[in-house]
């Protein structure tokens, strides 16, 4: 048993930690305001190998684990959550899914020019239709010689409008289900396939989400990833580490509003003292340090069993979400109200904080899906 | 980072969670309605090496570490949360001893705290009206030559009416608060040390506590533990470990209240079908599953950096914290998962909520854990 960061960790995470200080914390707010996408920030990650962490050095990769990307996605929210989702949808819901699943010649097209940030990736699983009961998509794929057809749409998807490389899943044969549904690896600039609608969102508006569109968008052969058929279930097990990621924003943020909560509460004069002198603020700040604790132990937990490919994972994987989520909510709620009405104000980074951990609840599966997955692997028989 | 157990720790849990599983659950309704203390058990259990996990072989321990302690405190917890907080304190006491008695003093009280006829020792710094304020106690003790005369009152003492040796906080001097406080190893049958009255308590029925009156109370001065006006230090030290022991006592308590609520999910049907097959009944099992989880980590953590001698009190404080007021959440949603039936004593959840109470008052109120961890961030 060992419950420390090894030396390479902890310098990884200072490294990412001082890249957040200066170059994403002084843009967040204007970013966030503007819904301006940090592209020269997202080309230095790539350059200091933030955006394929993970993954091969064959690849291009940093070569580290997922606890180290875990790591890197946390320091990258606590700065600009936006950035951190930007990071976190490109590696875990896009790079892994190639990585696992791709063949050779697509790990090196794709996956190789993805880990260096050149070019930015997106995963295409979420319709109108089709939310927290995935498996209802409607996107149609068709195999029509050496090519497959593509029709349909695909809503939400987070980093759309920059990626160069998209995984999207399409139905081929509706009488199978879920079975019927395999992956595919669509291209920018594929005829057939544009970005709709452009979301203005409550929050993360450093990080575009986008409508993709595909009217009979034919894509090479080659370009199915993994088997025909096999599609759901390469959704599902990305998932499963993609709530590592998003568990990790959601702790990068709560940090960040603690940081601010703190720093607030000894600055803040109100009945001849610092507030922080007041129980009731000590109060909130040592239940929002607790349950940061608490997250930060599941989401780290569960980054090493992915890592080691333990038996479990995606059982983890959902508490961790399932807890990040929603402990970063009651944080940033707790940092607010520590800033009273300043906290209300866009002066106060608390303001974005709060408007930004509200997707973690939302997005790679609802708490309700978690609690859907948690609950059935303890009931089962 | 490596999150797996060691095979000795893995043999500890197994051992333990078997001992617990044939001797400790059958005796635990029981223990609770009579409010019966579970003496053949504690001696059972210090034959099986569980009552000084923490201190050496040498004084008749069994050292284990930290980790394996805070596991087997949790195993036995899920079966009889009284016995689990008996063999926590005691295992406490007998820490406190090796780390700051002298030579002597560890060859003569660990052996009688964690073996022999009544193998447990006390922690008394608790007074009627010295409770988080510890500082503030009044307890008086007095040099006259070679002895130490002890006067006053201490309350809420865990397993107080049967323990052989007990750690003694009282004023040896006027300096003020912390600064005047000495501890005393004082054994049981010492002329001048009554035991007073028996708490009637909502939970954990089957361990004991009691107030002790000393009375004119002479201890030899040899039993002095620790430096003379240093003892609060020994107090806040030990109760940082004893901490840890609450919290993995939390974490078997919780996990009681998780058995028992998705056991009675798959088997009570309503609306024609079993009542787990419900999203209210799932998302109480979920939540309960998580938070559990993270209270265990937390605990963990705390033992490992325990155990490897780092600093784990603002670490401890945090698990304390976290798994003794969720834990009041889990009991209070098992109870609700069973309806009427976990109201009645016949579903082992109507005494797990009970039990689960004090866990936020002992060993420092959820509201000292606070101050604690809010003090870290706020005055570094």
């Amino acid at each position: 048993m060992d419950f420390m960061l090894n030396d390479e960790q902890n310098a990884l995470r200072d490294m990412v930690r001082d890249f957040a200080e200066n170059e994403l914390k002084p843009n967040a707010a204007h970013w966030d305001e503007h819904h301006i996408f940090p592209a020269e920030v997202v080309k230095k990650m790539g350059a200091l190998g933030l955006m394929g962490v993970a993954y091969d050095p064959a690849y291009n990769g940093a070569g580290m684990d997922y606890l180290c990307y875990a790591i890197v996605v946390e320091e990258l929210s606590r700065g600009c959550a936006g950035t951190g989702v930007i990071c976190s949808a490109h590696s875990s819901l896009a790079c892994d899914p190639i990585y696992n699943y791709g063949n050779e010649a697509q790990k090196q097209k794709y996956l190789s020019r993805m880990t260096t940030a050149e070019w930015i990736g997106c995963f295409g699983l979420t319709e109108p239709g089709a939310g927290s009961d995935a498996a209802a998509l409607k996107t149609t794929a068709v195999k029509d010689g050496d090519e497959y057809v593509l029709n349909g749409s695909k809503l939400f998807i987070t980093n759309a409008v920059e990626a160069q490389v998209a995984v999207v899943f399409a139905q081929q044969d509706k009488e199978k289900g879920h079975r019927g549904i395999s992956a595919f690896i669509v291209e920018k600039g594929t005829p057939g396939f544009s970005v709709g609608k452009v979301e203005d969102k409550l929050g993360i508006r450093a990080s575009s989400t986008a409508e993709l569109v595909f009217e009979n968008c034919r894509i090479p052969a080659a370009n199915l990833l993994g088997e025909e058929g096999q599609g759901f279930k390469i959704a599902l097990s990305t998932l499963d580490g993609g709530r590592i990621g998003i568990a990790a924003q959601a702790v990068g943020i709560a940090q960040a509003a603690l940081d601010e909560a703190v720093k607030y509460s000894k600055e803040r004069v109100q009945f001849g003292k610092p507030i922080a002198k007041l129980q009731a603020i000590q109060w909130f700040i040592a239940d929002m340090a607790t349950e940061i604790e608490a997250a930060r132990m599941l989401v780290h937990k569960a980054a090493w069993m992915k890592s080691h490919k333990m038996k479990g994972f995606g059982h983890y994987s959902a508490m961790a979400k399932l807890y990040a989520a929603e402990a970063a909510m009651r944080a940033t709620t707790k940092a607010i109200q520590v800033h009273g009405g300043y906290g209300y104000v866009k002066e106060y980074s608390v303001e974005r904080h709060f408007r930004d951990a509200k997707i973690t609840e939302i997005y790679e599966g609802t708490s309700e899906v978690q609690r859907l997955v948690i609950a059935a692997n303890l009931l089962r028989d | 980072m490596d999150w797996q157990l060691s095979d000795d720790q893995r043999m500890v849990v197994d051992m333990v969670r078997d001992f617990a599983a044939n001797e400790v659950r059958p005796l635990a309704a029981h223990l609770d309605e009579a409010g019966q203390f579970p003496l053949d058990n504690l001696r059972k259990m210090a034959g099986l090496g569980l009552m000084g996990m923490n201190v050496p072989a040498e004084y008749g321990g069994s050292p284990v570490g930290a980790v394996a302690l805070s596991l087997a405190i949790s195993e036995m917890a899920r079966a009889c949360a009284s016995t689990a907080i008996t063999m926590s304190v005691t295992n406490m006491v007998a820490e406190a001893i090796n780390a700051f008695g002298t030579e002597e003093q560890k060859r003569t009280f660990i052996p009688k705290i964690v073996g022999g006829d009544y193998p447990m020792g006390s922690f008394c710094l608790t007074e009627p009206n010295a409770g988080s304020d510890a500082a503030s106690l009044a307890v008086r003790a007095v040099r006259d030559g070679d002895h130490w005369v002890l006067n006053g009152t201490k309350a809420f003492v865990s397993h107080g009416a049967y323990s052989s040796v007990l750690v003694v906080w009282a004023r040896t001097s006027d300096a003020p608060k912390a600064a005047g406080v000495s501890a005393f190893i004082v054994e049981r049958e010492t002329p001048g040390l009554t035991v007073g009255k028996a708490e009637d308590k909502m939970g954990l029925r089957g361990s004991n506590t009691v107030a002790l009156n000393f009375e004119d109370c002479r201890v030899p001065a040899d039993q002095l533990l620790g430096e003379e006006g240093k003892g609060f230090r020994i107090a806040m030290m030990a109760l940082d470990g004893g901490r840890i022991g609450v919290s993995s006592q939390a974490v078997g308590i919780g996990q009681a209240a998780l058995d028992a609520s998705v056991e009675y999910a798959k088997i009570r049907e309503q609306f024609g079908k079993p009542i787990g097959r419900l999203e209210a009944i799932q998302w109480f099992i979920a939540d309960m599953a998580t938070e559990l989880e993270a209270a265990r980590n937390l605990t963990l953590r705390a033992a490992w950096l325990k155990e490897k001698g780092k600093k784990f009190s603002r670490e401890a404080s945090t698990a304390k914290l976290f798994a003794t007021e969720r834990l009041n959440v889990w009991t209070k949603n098992a109870v609700q998962i069973h309806g009427g039936y976990g109201y009645t004593k016949e579903y082992v959840v109507e005494r797990l909520i009970r039990d689960a109470k004090v866990l936020t008052i002992y060993e420092g109120t959820s509201e000292i854990q606070r101050l604690v961890i809010s003090r870290a961030l706020l005055e570094e």
